[in-house]
């Protein structure tokens, strides 16, 4: 101790700990620093004589934050709508219906695409995951799950498999085989172990990994063959609802998206995580990288839909009218990345100018809530699917 | 790495974390929006001819159109 310290003893909580004790009123050179004993012995050996208290590391923190809404305030010098002004306008949208796939007896939580462009596999409340082809609108496989509420689906980058889950904590990978009676589920294989409920899931850039997010506030990479975790990405301080991997041109970082209302940006090797945007004033549904890989749109129950640049490492754009009052649930962009698809809770899809800002069209069609929403590989058309059990594809 | 999760830890630990973390995204490297917007525009008009969601597909190239009149369920 230097010898400038003397002491007084009152109760309330240590600095420290936080625990309610009897306090050693300590004061270092003139910093008044309130340990109970047990910290004050503890710091006194650990030789932490400048008191990394609560309220300092606090104090610190405070300070950064500030350091970097002012690096961030320094470089937004303009505003993108501005920027695309020079921009064409884009001439008038002929979208609507061209296919309905029916066959789900409950809601369809989520879909994806196969890479030829046609197969779709879509999941659902009840349990079941269906693939289809969505020119003749024909069933191909069906599968019942163990669990009900199947959140997460995804195609194999192979198109020989599918990986799916829900309630049951896991996602699970079923081989398919061009024999449409052959059983499903016996060759089913469990991947991922999560301790809360799967809310997304996708194949990396084989058949080898996947990348999985859940309501255990962690995201995590998985070897399929051996079911081993690789990589695990702790930083969400609640549920994670969605993922989506950066595309491969651009390296190997994926983007997730919260009900902590946090979007992390996060290194697959590293684990670590290198960007966090949270502008967003409520859970972040879905989350979609710009196809450049510069930057990625997300959705919210907060009504709106934003574009974040991770370059400038800020909120770029925000889509949003006040008169869509409901949560937006699903949203994707064409292949150019001129238009952003969303899909909301009060049926309609909307359709926005991402780089003018505005929204150039509402699709009405859905009877229920829209809950996810893809554009095909080729990008000619988009799937959506809904809580109204049925999935359509709009082009 | 195995990191713990949120309510695991000590609020210090917690602190600590955010700290670390801070530290990290104050010396990322970042570009202004005059130049990194400007990039997204440029990509996005150069990719504008082959996004056929806006230029449209002529019916008899297009496998969506023209419309089924109604759906098969196997």
């Amino acid at each position: 101790m230097c010898d400038q310290t003397f002491l007084a003893i009152t109760f309330g909580p240590c600095d420290s700990c936080s625990e309610n004790r009897p306090l050693m009123n300590l004061y270092i050179k003139t910093e008044p620093i309130n340990y109970c004993s047990l910290c004050m012995e503890i710091m006194a050996c650990q030789g932490l004589a400048s008191g990394e208290t609560l309220k300092s590391l606090k104090a610190e923190s405070e300070t950064l934050r500030k350091k970097l809404e002012e690096e961030r305030k320094k470089l937004h010098d303009v505003e993108l709508e501005k920027v695309a002004e020079k921009a064409e306008a884009l001439g008038e949208l002929n979208m609507k219906t061209r296919r309905t796939l029916k066959g789900h007896g409950n809601k369809v939580l989520c879909m994806d695409w196969c890479k030829d462009k046609r197969r779709i596999v879509s999941s659902s409340q009840d349990g079941k995951v269906i693939v289809w082809d969505a020119f003749t609108t024909n069933k191909e496989h069906a599968v019942t799950m163990p669990t009900t509420w199947v959140m997460a689906c995804a195609y194999a980058p192979s198109g020989c498999a599918i990986a799916c889950g829900g309630l049951d904590n896991k996602c699970s990978v079923y081989p398919l085989s061009l024999d449409k009676d052959e059983n499903l589920a016996a060759k089913k294989k469990s991947v991922a172990m999560h301790t809360n409920y799967l809310s997304g899931c996708t194949f990396t850039n084989s058949d080898m990994q996947i990348l999985t997010s859940s309501g255990d506030g962690t995201s995590a990479l998985w070897d399929v063959e051996s079911g081993q975790l690789l990589q695990s990405f702790h930083g969400h301080s609640a549920d994670v609802l969605t993922l989506d991997l950066a595309p491969s041109e651009t390296g190997n970082t994926f983007v997730s998206g919260g009900s902590d209302k946090k979007a992390n940006v996060w290194d697959l090797r590293s684990g670590q995580n290198v960007q966090s945007f949270d502008t967003h004033d409520s859970d972040i549904n879905c989350v979609k990288y710009y196809p450049s890989g510069d930057a990625f749109a997300s959705a919210s129950d907060d009504s709106t839909c934003r574009l974040f640049d991770l370059r400038a490492d800020r909120e770029v754009s925000i889509y949003s009218k006040d008169s869509i009052m409901f949560g937006a649930a699903s949203v994707d962009f064409s292949l150019s990345g001129r238009l952003l698809f969303a899909g909301y809770n009060d049926y309609t899809i909307n359709v926005w100018d991402v780089l003018k800002g505005t929204r150039v069209a509402i699709l009405f069609g859905h009877e229920n809530r829209v809950s996810s929403l893809r554009v095909s590989p080729d990008g000619t058309a988009f799937c959506s699917g809904s809580w109204d059990n049925t999935l359509r594809i709009w082009a | 790495s195995q990191g713990k999760m949120a309510r695991d830890m000590s609020d210090i630990d917690i602190l600590k974390m955010e700290l670390e973390q801070l530290k990290k995204e104050v010396s990322t490297p970042r570009e202004p929006v005059s130049k990194t917007s400007k990039d997204i525009m440029d990509w996005c008009e150069a990719a504008s001819g082959t996004d056929l969601l806006i230029t449209g597909v002529p019916d008899d190239k297009n496998p969506y159109k023209p419309e089924k009149g109604g759906c098969i369920i196997t």
